[in-house]
């Protein structure tokens, strides 16, 4: 079967993020981006779905910026077979990705979407639900196990006090969790080769899709500061405190 | 201007997430409708229709809504939508689960995880995990939005008297089913509702050692969390977790014990109002954030602030 895997390009997650001084959004320029790492534990699982059998061609899917070609280069390196870029320079909201994806999954045909469960930049946890629904397929979100078996995924999922187990039809979409899997480490040998490997490069127009923005971002700011407090020389200040001054016991 | 609440439940009760999210949709500037979608869900239902500020209660009751399966719940509230110009969830894994799948649907772009309504269609999100805060305004004809629970108070549990009204339950989709769920079970509050946490870091050293926390959380009548560095390391289950990746807290006390205070894990807890911290490192980042500190061993302190309180 085949497996497709929606990667995003963002924010390297070790990067400070820095809000523009005139409210527009956050500095992006020449910082480092990286793959969402939510996405890279889904690419690692569609490789260890191949490498178990049960997956036959794992392909990797972008929507953005020509840069993210980089970010699909990556998914080559850790091992998916070819990729796919949909190219556009406009400001891409969740509901946009989603149309883009169901129209490159209706070409494509997977059995399975696996994607990460939220992007780290716009926090936004909307893409594979929107997608599934999109393509009239079942989800599993926030995924912590997954067994393909007779034409079902059945998905263990992180929720609030614990875990839940669906079975769910493919074709199907599941969304990632962190502890689904740890990804592995890209080798210098699967990055020269990743370089040989297919990479097509499609517009929205070609997929019939309008990626126009639903919201507009009227300002982005800084959080307000949370200042630091004072350090108490013992418990029984502390206890004072607590009791006496923020009145929290 | 009608705005439904898709209401968080176990059947039988109302989680207090539902609570959040009605003041949420009482901001909005509308009446505010409640929906249970459940099987045997009259007690939530009853729940739901005391709850200051609400006007209606509307429930779908079918064995396929038992479980919140997204593919059912989000149908039942597609087929609803519209008499609605706001559709809100609180942002629970259960909210996050189904409310992009009715979005799409709608052909509406979602606003996730408001923290502040500014006016009906223009709201206040973080993202890159709190360290910054979008304001964005909607063109879309219905809001579909997520609540960040901490952002608003919840509205009173009594004093309403909705009515209560059964709809139509829409079909089982027949594409999932559910099949198990492993809830530990606990004395202790919900970490999302706790009005105070007792948290362990990677200076546990051990899943063992933290058990030394427990007298405190018992003494505090608090929630038990973790970082996840904690987590990681297999000291604790990953629902204890509090962080960008895990669950976004703000309760009235916070006590970190043994945690430095990663970004991820400060962009869960720092909209707490009084934040404790309790580590041997006095550089520790978390002191940065914390209104007292103590920079000491927690395996005596904790014991020590344990007998402090009586």
């Amino acid at each position: 079967m085949k497996v497709l895997v929606p990667v995003k390009r963002v924010v390297d997650y070790n990067v400070k993020v820095r809000v523009k001084a005139d409210q527009t959004g956050v500095e992006t320029a020449n910082v480092k981006m990286s793959m969402n790492p939510f996405d890279e534990i889904a690419v690692e699982e569609a490789m260890r779905l191949k490498e178990a059998g049960v997956a036959t061609e794992v392909v990797v899917v972008s929507c953005g910026v020509a840069a993210c070609q980089e970010t699909l280069r990556t998914g080559l390196a850790i091992g998916a077979d070819r990729a796919i870029l949909v190219e556009t320079d406009v400001d891409l909201q969740p509901l946009a990705v989603a149309k883009l994806l169901a129209a490159v999954a209706r070409k494509e045909g997977p059995s399975l979407m696996i994607l990460g469960k939220q992007a780290i930049d716009d926090d936004s946890n909307q893409t594979g639900q929107m997608v599934a629904a999109l393509l009239g397929w079942p989800q599993a979100t926030f995924a912590s196990k997954v067994v393909i078996a007779d034409g079902k995924a059945t998905v263990t999922r992180e929720v609030d006090g614990g875990l839940e187990t669906v079975r769910i039809n493919l074709p199907a979409v599941v969304t990632t969790d962190l502890r689904l899997n740890e990804p592995r480490y890209v080798t210098l040998p699967n990055i020269m080769k990743a370089k040989k490997k297919p990479l097509e490069n499609v517009k929205p127009a070609d997929l019939g899709v309008d990626v126009a923005p639903r919201l507009k971002t009227l300002k982005v700011t800084e959080p307000p500061k949370r200042s630091a407090g004072i350090k108490v020389p013992d418990v029984a200040t502390l206890v004072a405190k607590l009791k006496n001054e923020a009145k929290v016991i | 201007m009608t705005a439904l609440v898709i209401a968080e439940h176990d059947n039988a009760t109302l989680k207090g997430a539902t609570l959040n999210a009605v003041t949420a949709a009482a901001q909005c500037g509308g009446e505010v409708h409640v929906l249970v979608a459940g099987s045997n869900c009259g007690a939530a239902a009853q729940a739901a229709a005391q709850v200051a500020g609400v006007a209606k209660v509307l429930v779908a009751d079918a064995p396929h809504l038992a479980d919140a399966l997204a593919e059912n719940v989000a149908a039942q509230v597609v087929a609803l939508a519209g008499a609605y110009s706001h559709i809100l969830a609180p942002a629970t894994p259960n909210g996050k689960n189904i409310l992009p799948r009715v979005a799409a649907a709608l052909d509406a772009q979602q606003i996730s995880e408001i923290v502040a309504v500014e006016s009906p269609d223009t709201f206040v999100r973080p993202i890159y995990a709190g360290n910054a805060l979008a304001t964005v305004q909607s063109a879309d004809a219905k809001k579909v939005i997520t609540v960040r629970t901490t952002g608003f108070d919840g509205a009173a549990a009594s004093g309403g008297a909705a009515a209560v009204e059964s709809v139509a339950a829409v079909a089982d989709a027949g594409i999932s089913a559910f099949v198990s769920r492993e809830v530990a079970k606990s004395e202790r509050p919900e970490l999302g509702a706790a009005k105070v946490i007792v948290s362990g870091g990677r200076g546990m050293g051990s899943g063992e050692n933290f058990k030394i926390l427990e007298p405190l959380a018992d003494k505090l009548g608090a929630a038990m969390g973790a970082s996840r560095a904690a987590v990681d390391a297999g000291f604790v289950p990953n629902d204890w977790q509090v962080g960008q990746t895990g669950k976004i807290v703000a309760p009235q006390l916070y006590i970190a014990v043994g945690i430095s205070g990663a970004i991820q894990h400060l962009a869960g807890m720092k909209d707490s109002k009084v934040i404790v911290a309790i580590n041997k490192d006095a550089e520790a980042p978390i002191f940065s954030v914390a209104d007292y500190g103590i920079v000491g061993d927690l395996f005596t302190i904790v014991p020590e602030l344990v007998k402090e309180l009586g």
